[in-house]
């Protein structure tokens, strides 16, 4: 590939228009223009090309004809004319920032495809290629190089200047003519895309420090970083795409996912077509999360072996089946690529197996499927878009600065997994307080006083809730570091702002700590194999983004500052095949990477995928009819269990005795053995207990099939689980894997039995409650056996009564497994459990795994990790082992400050998992966080996370409850209020004593404190089971911060009026977006239907008076009376409302790795009092309103 | 009578204070990474039930040999012992609970608390060894 510096000096285009003031529509996007002709395809583009590039003719040897990508959308019907008219310019390159406004009230419109652009800048390979990778090619190239920054740069300025003055949309000229006279390009906007009064002064924000080739300095994109500030996430990710600056060396790999993702993203964000209604609900967020979804579909491998790096799941598979156009084009430089291979291989191989792995492995969310299934009809320039893929084989290298912008892509793509495009939603519009409130962090430089720290009145201002969900606060860094920084759902910290003492800490009376979710589905990660891996040689921190090259040679470490040297294999970047620039080297560019480990990091050799079944068949499972539902999913999903060859299934049942199955290849049947000797367990054949999956798969759907009906007729009533998990230890200790058990009852028999220590009369008393902690230590030193030899062990807890969780929890808590919990689960009589078993075990089943894991979480030298949560066992100070980690296993840590951060202006955290993943492969996924750090108690408040201070708090009062008492936690809780508002209001003198004043950034806090008092988990007075309680203590411990919020503070809407609402496009789907509603009683209305999403439930109240017409077409029934007391989905109804209501709920749904169960309530139904008690804003009994509950803060603060 | 006290006193002190610094050593192992929590706390749990028999046994004694003071400087440490065993909540491990250790800051604080009781130990060690000596240079006398 071409070495950086051959690339031509071309910006891509991409450009963000935000046409939309606050008020205004947002839908941005950068739409790139492409030129109409280069859509026919590569070879006219071909022709055009030269003249465009004309200008550098040195550097092209070849003619590369990225813009083949761009027309995808173009074609689209409905451009309007607006953007025709950048096409026609001379530049095609100009119109890659067309942003469409739609004019008011037309539909449509907003073609977004950020990227396409970037292709425009490609380096010829050639150069790169024939010159090899060493430092050859670097003269050559550098020398152009150089001079092309200089016009650059000029243009630089003069976009800055632009971009002060407010001008909406930026359009980066593409060609080198357009560049050198900045002036045309910047003209022509105004007439192409955007009216006028969408320009807003907040958006002026620029790609441009991206678009600015960093070149040889590593810092230089500083410069422009002031400007980016304030732009929305979302609009960043499309944006960045385009615009490569022209000179990043980063990976041709990448260069080509790239590609790839962008002619995706194109080519969905035709299928997206987004209504704009005027007003601030008709803009749109951009989905760039829903884009970004869809790039997950695992699609084809075959682009992973032209990559050296690649990012895991880029391809959509419908590319693939593009037809690609321009054949020549792309073989040329499919031949070049080789040889490029072939001379780089030396430092790093590229190994398709690991995309194919990884595209195999994750789970990919349902989303990507409707966008390779959607029937978008393809005008001829779609087409074109498809051609991209072949460039990006063709073209790797070309886009060299891409890199630059594109991890922030992933990073904050990722949100889509959890939440598709509706995290950024607040912050694209609602308003100016709420724009300026989510973009606080980042006015912080600008205005006099950041917006977190606005005062709010919380007595008086009633309406606290955003219109959507609560956005992740933005650290208060430059935007360089702000792209680089890691994803706020995979690492959040409670304090954006790091405070610089213990004391000052203390002061703010916040808890300082980390919420970590690391091994979330990722729709976008860069992989990277290498032979050395480059660390810290005294803290052994991997090398990352915030890392400072002193020169060439050297790096320092930013969390022990200790210098390194950089190891020679680590100066030449085999992507871009240049030599002498570390810094742009993909670990250095992503703070969210995977490393493939080598065999030092194995202490044996990987191991196979184990799973092992155990299976209560005890006459209460039996009744219970789980089997049935177990059995059905494994034989579905037998399949799809990930694993690789070496795979291994076993099966345990048991009662009062504990059967065996021996499965070994051969045999004509199972055959079970029985062994009653429960208090001496052994097993009574040495093999055919584990068997391989493809080996004995016959026999294992044998036994799957006879399973259900072989316990009918048992009369055994006793439950010998310790017995049964101590031979399924035995079991898997060779190999280690996960134990997945299925219990009914309390354990009755032999060792871990268990007495039941519920005494139901308790159960609202407002005292202590007892019995949260484990009766017996039996659990536990089991689940440390088990993680020893590298087994987990999950439960799954399907009783009617009390089973003693707090007890059986442990079997999973400390061996790094998960927990589920069906109360009163029966297969007839709770069919909504039923079905969320099943579900869930869908989920459970076919979810990647990653085993033999060790997590270790280092920070800057002066912070250090005081405390753990989460389902782990934590081995020495720092490591976690986790004999099994998941993609919905969260985790948090508490830190403190031990020496003072004076002599350091960032303070950085990472986190490194390191596992083997089911195909046997060791795998380090590391993740860094940078944030800086304060020394005003002011800019502390004005970084409080609120969600993760929350979150934090919850998983302490769930320790205090477990240690000292759950009123003692309860009153923690209060405290932790009460405290820092208090010490807020000491530090504003300027405020009023007798008002509760909270900072902005904690608005929302005694909000979900309270809330947190009145969850199962710490509810005191509420009739809540012991083992109820117990699982939502064990949730809260191991459950991510967005699942958790969801459980401590439901969100509701109201679903009646959903043809009004504003909508946003998944893949084809549209999707309504109804405001967020308090949960109080007030909001509810006889004449509306109200839908509350409380994470694992989903519940549809229908009011008295509701509207006939919705029950008809949602609910399937002529009027509410004959609505049913019992009703748990709804029906498929061809009316406007069901599909929305039903795209609504299931965009829900896939967000979340639990299926929730749905519920449709009437008013005098009796499950009336579960919804209301998610009521929080509302008095009840035994606890507060929140008003009440303000006024008791404000009486502890005063006194 | 007295001499034999003190020996067997002065005897049970070194046990202690070996212990202690057994203690001492084997957390600070943990601290450093050197060994893993597991096995750190099944060690440190075997010696707890023997340290506190150990120290109730001087206890007991001082108090039978009626020598109030030393008694009553041993008293809060016995009773802490035997209360910090006997509060462990039924699911942990023992004192040392593995999960637990690294947790809200558990280390430190048992580090804390054996250092304290081998400067405890100390002192007592001198003073056994002064009452038994001079005991021994009394009984003559007396």
């Amino acid at each position: 590939m071409s070495a950086p510096a051959g690339l031509p000096p071309r910006p891509a285009g991409a450009v963000a228009a935000y046409p939309g003031g606050p008020g205004g529509s947002r839908e941005a996007a950068a739409p790139q223009g492409a030129a109409p002709r280069c859509q026919n395809g590569p070879v006219q583009s071909q022709m055009q090309f030269p003249s465009g590039y004309g200008s550098h003719p040195p550097n092209y040897s070849a003619p590369s004809g990225h813009y083949s990508q761009v027309p995808s959308k173009a074609v689209s019907s409905h451009l309007d004319n607006q953007y025709r008219a950048s096409y026609q310019s001379p530049y095609y390159s100009a119109p890659a920032q067309n942003v469409m406004t739609p004019p008011v009230g037309t539909n449509v419109l907003n073609t977004r495809e950020s990227q396409q652009f970037y292709n425009s800048s490609t380096p010829p390979h050639t150069v790169g290629l024939t010159e090899g990778p060493a430092q050859g090619a670097i003269p050559s190239g550098s020398y152009v190089y150089t001079s092309a920054q200089q016009s650059y740069s000029a243009f630089g300025d003069h976009y800055n200047t632009s971009v002060s003055s407010s001008v909406a949309s930026q359009g980066f000229p593409l060609n080198s003519d357009h560049y050198a006279m900045p002036v045309v390009s910047s003209a022509m906007y105004p007439n192409v895309s955007y009216p006028p009064a969408a320009t807003s002064s907040m958006y002026g924000q620029a790609f441009t420090s991206q678009s600015l080739p960093a070149a040889g300095q590593f810092k230089e994109t500083n410069t422009f970083s002031s400007q980016s500030t304030s732009v929305p996430h979302s609009l960043q990710q499309h944006v960045p795409v385009g615009y490569n600056s022209t000179l990043s060396t980063i990976s041709s790999a990448q260069s080509f996912q790239d590609n790839l993702s962008k002619s995706l993203t194109g080519s969905v964000a035709k299928v997206n077509n987004q209504v704009n209604r005027g007003g601030i609900d008709s803009s749109q967020p951009v989905h760039s999360v829903s884009q970004n979804v869809q790039l997950t579909k695992p699609g084809f491998g075959a682009p992973a072996s032209s990559a050296l790096i690649s990012s895991v799941r880029t391809p959509a598979p419908g590319l693939s089946s593009q037809p690609r156009s321009s054949p020549s084009i792309t073989q040329s430089p499919d031949s070049a690529l080789q040889e490029a291979l072939d001379s780089s291989s030396t430092t790093s191989s590229a190994s398709p197996v690991l995309n194919n792995y990884d595209a195999l492995e994750g789970g990919g969310y349902p989303e990507t499927r409707s966008v390779t299934n959607s029937p978008v009809p393809t005008p001829p320039a779609p087409q074109t878009s498809k051609t991209s893929k072949p460039f990006g084989y063709g073209y790797p290298a070309l886009q060299p600065a891409y890199q630059n912008t594109a991890p922030p892509t992933p990073v904050q793509a990722t949100n889509p997994s959890h939440h598709p495009g509706f995290q950024h939603y607040p912050q694209q519009y609602p308003g100016v307080n709420q724009l300026s409130s989510s973009l606080g962090g980042l006015s912080l430089q600008h205005s006099q006083q950041p917006e977190g720290l606005r005062p709010v009145n919380l007595t008086q201002d009633r309406n606290i809730l955003p219109v959507s969900s609560v956005p992740a606060p933005v650290p208060n860094l430059n935007s360089d570091l702000r792209k680089l920084n890691c994803s706020p759902d995979s690492f959040r910290c409670t304090l954006t702002n790091i405070p610089q003492t213990q004391a000052l800490l203390n002061k703010a009376k916040l808890p300082l700590g980390l919420l970590l979710h690391p091994f979330r589905d990722l729709t976008q990660l860069p992989v990277i194999t290498s032979s050395t891996i480059v660390r810290c040689r005294s803290c052994r921190t991997y090398i990352n983004p915030f890392v400072s090259f002193i020169d060439q040679r050297r790096w320092k470490c930013n969390l022990c500052y200790r210098v390194n040297d950089v190891p020679e294999e680590f100066m030449y970047n085999p992507l871009t095949r240049s030599y002498g620039e570390p810094h742009k080297r993909p670990e250095v560019q992503n703070s969210t990477v995977e490393f493939i480990a080598s065999s030092d990091y194995m202490l044996r050799p990987p191991q196979p995928a184990v799973y092992l079944f155990v299976l209560d068949v005890s006459h209460n499972a039996v009744d219970a009819g789980y089997l049935t539902i177990v059995c059905n999913s494994l034989l579905e999903n037998l399949d799809k269990l990930p694993g690789d060859s070496r795979t291994r299934i076993g099966f345990i049942t048991f009662d009062s005795t504990v059967q065996f199955y021996n499965l070994q290849e051969g045999l004509s049947q199972p055959q079970m053995l029985i062994v009653s000797d429960i208090d001496d367990i052994f097993l009574p054949t040495p093999d055919g207990l584990l068997v391989n999956l493809h080996e004995s798969k016959e026999l294992i759907k044998d036994l799957l099939n006879a399973l259900p009906n072989m316990f009918t007729n048992t009369r055994e009533t006793h439950s010998a689980l310790g017995s049964a998990l101590q031979a399924a230890f035995k079991l898997m200790s060779p190999t280690g894997g996960r134990i997945s058990v299925f219990q009914t009852q309390l354990p009755s028999l032999g060792a871990g039995l268990l007495h039941s220590r519920e005494d139901p009369n308790q159960r609202s008393s407002t005292k202590v409650v007892q019995h949260l902690g484990p009766a017996t230590d039996f659990y536990k030193k089991l689940a440390l056996d088990c993680s020893g030899q590298q087994t987990a062990v999950d439960l799954f807890l399907l009783s009617s009564q009390y089973s003693d969780l707090a007890s059986l929890a442990c079997m999973s808590k400390y061996s790094a497994g998960c927990i589920y919990y069906y109360p009163s689960f029966h297969h007839s009589h709770n069919p909504a459990q039923a079905e969320k078993l099943q579900k869930d075990l869908k989920r459970y089943l076919t979810r990647k795994i990653g085993f033999e894991a060790v997590m270790r979480i280092r920070c800057t030298k002066g912070l250090s990790i005081h405390t753990f949560h989460g389902n782990f066992f934590v081995r020495s100070t720092d490591l976690l082992s986790l004999a099994n980690v998941n993609p919905d296993a969260g985790f948090a840590v508490q830190m403190s400050i031990e020496e003072s951060l004076t002599d350091t202006s960032l303070a950085c955290f990472q986190t490194a998992l390191l596992y083997t993943s089911s195909k046997g492969e060791r795998r380090i996924r590391v993740h860094t966080l940078c944030l800086p750090v304060v020394n005003s108690l002011a800019d502390v408040y004005a970084g409080a996370d609120v969600q993760a201070v929350v979150c934090l708090l919850a998983n302490m009062a769930v320790d205090r409850s477990v240690s000292s008492s759950l009123p003692d936690a309860r009153d923690a809780l209060v405290n932790a209020v009460v405290d820092s508002l208090s010490a807020y209001m000491s530090t504003a003198s300027n405020l009023q004593q007798s008002m509760l004043i909270a900072p902005n950034s904690l608005k929302l806090f005694p909000l979900y404190v309270l809330a947190l008092l009145k969850q199962k988990a710490f509810r005191t007075g509420t009739s809540t089971r012991l083992d109820d309680r117990v699982y939502a203590m064990c949730q809260i411990k191991s459950q991510p911060l967005v699942h958790l919020m969801k459980m401590i503070h439901p969100n509701l809407y109201r679903i009646d009026k959903l043809i009004d609402e504003s909508t946003i496009h998944v893949n084809d789907r549209v999707v309504p977006q109804p405001p967020l509603q308090k949960l109080s009683a007030e909001k509810l209305t006889r004449e509306g239907a109200f839908l509350m999403d409380c994470g694992s439930n989903f519940y549809i109240w229908i009011g008295k008076n509701c509207d006939n017409n919705f029950i008809k077409d949602v609910l399937g029934y002529p009027n509410y009376a004959s609505i049913p007391q019992r009703m748990t989905q709804l029906p498929e109804i061809d009316a406007l409302s069901s599909e929305r209501t039903r795209s609504f709920i299931s965009w829900l749904r896939d967000n979340r790795p639990l299926s929730p169960v749905l519920q449709v309530i009437k008013d005098e139904n009796p499950a009336k009092t579960d919804f209301f008690q998610h009521l929080i804003e509302d008095r009840t009994e035994a606890a507060f309103s929140y008003y009440e509950f303000l006024l008791h803060i404000q009486q502890q603060i005063c006194k | 009578m007295e001499s034999v006290v003190f020996i067997f006193s002065l005897i049970d002190c070194c046990a202690l204070i070996f212990l202690s610094v057994y203690f001492i050593i084997t957390l600070s192992d943990l601290e450093c990474d050197y060994i893993n929590a597991r096995s750190c706390c099944s060690k440190l749990n075997k010696w707890v039930v023997p340290e506190v028999i150990g120290h109730a046994v001087v206890t007991v004694l001082m108090l039978i040999s009626l020598h109030w003071f030393i008694f009553l400087l041993n008293l809060p440490i016995a009773t802490w012992n035997i209360y910090r065993f006997i509060m462990v909540p039924s699911g942990n491990m023992g004192v040392f609970d593995p999960t637990e250790i690294h947790n809200r800051g558990q280390l430190k604080s048992h580090m804390k608390e054996a250092m304290i009781k081998l400067g405890f130990h100390l002192l007592c060690f001198f003073m056994y060894l002064y009452s038994s000596t001079s005991a021994a240079f009394n009984k003559p006398v007396g």
